[in-house]
């Protein structure tokens, strides 16, 4: 049977380049519906109603939604290529780090971005403790997953093409000197050419996060 | 073959440390499980085996040490193959990830604001509540578990969280098997298994516990 794959994003969203980064990384053919969220389609609302969200991968009529279980879905069904180790150890660590890019690091800097005072102090100060969590993940380390990429990778990727935009937008520097193999590991992943060619454009990028820091911190 | 060494770093009243030891129990493994006093002082073997979150469960396989339970469970069906706890096709072992997921992130924080409020329980909170039972029920649909005839990873992630239900209802003032009844019937299900029932503690200790729980925190 031919296979159908669809993946329902934005333009923008990390959570679905993710997605097309493992479905490019894998040579999987797909077609990207991109979704303006101010109006969401009918098929996305079919496909995912619990969240009404973006990404959703569609496999032959099926819907799976929520990045890291699509993530574990594509990996399993398509087996060139691995995103997880077979080891269940290095496995559960490669979770683990998607998790807490999830949980903590990405709300933490996001955190940075949009408050004020005292509150973004706090936020600074989280942001830095995860960052080094992760630095000192990467010691010995090309990638998370070791000479290859991986599910933590992926997850991570953001930091990548992102942080530049909010570092430009705030005038602040979220990763600096104090973190030197995750700069090292920024450069490393943004050179492998399915990661790059599917950046996000940043001018683009840029006007969006402008619009968005205006909107969190109105001129008074 | 030597034996293996399984340590579950604990709390009696947890529902994540719960989930952990029950995925061990179906699997027919013996483990220690070592009480962590989490107000008086934790482990020094607790600050050592997670250092990002200090919190339990951790889980230690020949001391190597797991932390988060989702992962945790999943590590422990990788490890020991028998009886599986996710279903053999790709697509329910994603469906079983995405309720898993959903299970999560919402049910523990709902009851949270039922029973930390000061006061009466927020109308608003016992809705919201309600209305993630009832996503769960529509999710059970008519199957006797979440995966369908067998007990298995969702159920497992889920049901530990029930044995805090009956604090939440006293301190809402309402009862799960009267607004969920498919819900409640689920959970009855899973209580005969020995699994699950030499592992939940009395719902009368939790109740206690929440309430010696939220004097500390200075609830009234």
């Amino acid at each position: 049977m031919a296979e159908e794959v669809k993946l329902f994003k934005t333009w923008s969203t990390p959570f679905g380049l993710r997605v097309v980064w493992a479905l490019k990384l894998k040579g999987i053919q797909y077609d990207a519906i991109d979704e303006d969220l101010s109006n969401k389609s009918a098929l996305l609302l079919q496909y995912n109603p619990v969240y009404k969200k973006v990404p959703v991968l569609v496999h032959n009529g099926k819907p799976i939604s929520e990045s890291l279980v699509i993530l574990e879905y594509i990996d399993e069904t398509w087996k060139q290529n691995p995103i997880l180790p077979q080891d269940p150890l290095e496995k559960a660590r490669e979770r683990f780090w998607a998790k807490f890019n999830d949980e903590k690091l990405l709300p933490s800097i996001w955190g940075v971005f949009t408050k004020e005072g005292k509150e973004r102090e706090e936020a600074i100060a989280d942001s830095l403790e995860n960052l080094q969590f992760v630095e000192e993940e990467l010691t010995g380390k090309k990638f998370f997953g070791g000479e290859k990429i991986g599910l933590a990778d992926l997850v991570f990727g953001w930091l990548a093409y992102l942080i530049c935009v909010f570092e430009e937008v705030t005038g602040l520097k979220i990763i600096d000197e104090r973190f030197p193999l995750l700069l090292a590991w920024i450069q490393e992943f943004s050179e492998l050419p399915i990661i790059k060619d599917n950046f996000p454009p940043h001018d683009k990028l840029i006007i969006r996060y402008q619009a968005f820091y205006e909107k969190y911190h109105p001129a008074k | 073959m030597s034996k293996e060494e399984l340590v579950i770093l604990d709390c009696w009243v947890s529902p994540f440390c719960m989930r952990v030891k029950i995925a061990l129990s179906e699997k027919g493994l013996e483990y220690e499980a070592r009480a962590e006093d989490l107000f008086g002082g934790k482990s020094d073997l607790l600050l050592n085996s997670n250092p990002i979150y200090k919190k339990v469960p951790v889980f230690l396989h020949n001391a190597k040490p797991l932390c988060e339970s989702t992962i945790i469970v999943n590590y422990i069906d990788e490890t020991w193959s028998s009886p599986p706890l996710l279903p053999p096709c790709s697509y329910g072992r994603a469906q079983a990830r995405f309720w898993a997921d959903f299970i999560d992130k919402k049910v523990f924080d709902a009851g949270g604001n039922i029973w930390r409020s000061k006061g009466e329980a927020p109308v608003e909170a016992k809705r919201e509540f309600i209305e993630i039972l009832k996503q769960l029920e529509e999710a059970l649909g008519d199957k006797d578990f979440f995966s369908g005839d067998t007990f298995g990873f969702v159920d497992i992630i889920a049901i530990p969280l029930t044995s805090w239900f009956y604090a939440i209802e006293k301190l809402g003032n309402f009862k799960v098997e009267d607004e969920c009844p498919i819900f409640s019937a689920w959970m009855k299900r899973c209580l005969k298994r020995e699994s699950v029932a030499k592992v939940l503690p009395d719902p009368e200790k939790v109740y206690e516990f929440v309430i010696m729980f939220r004097k500390m925190q200075g609830i009234e």
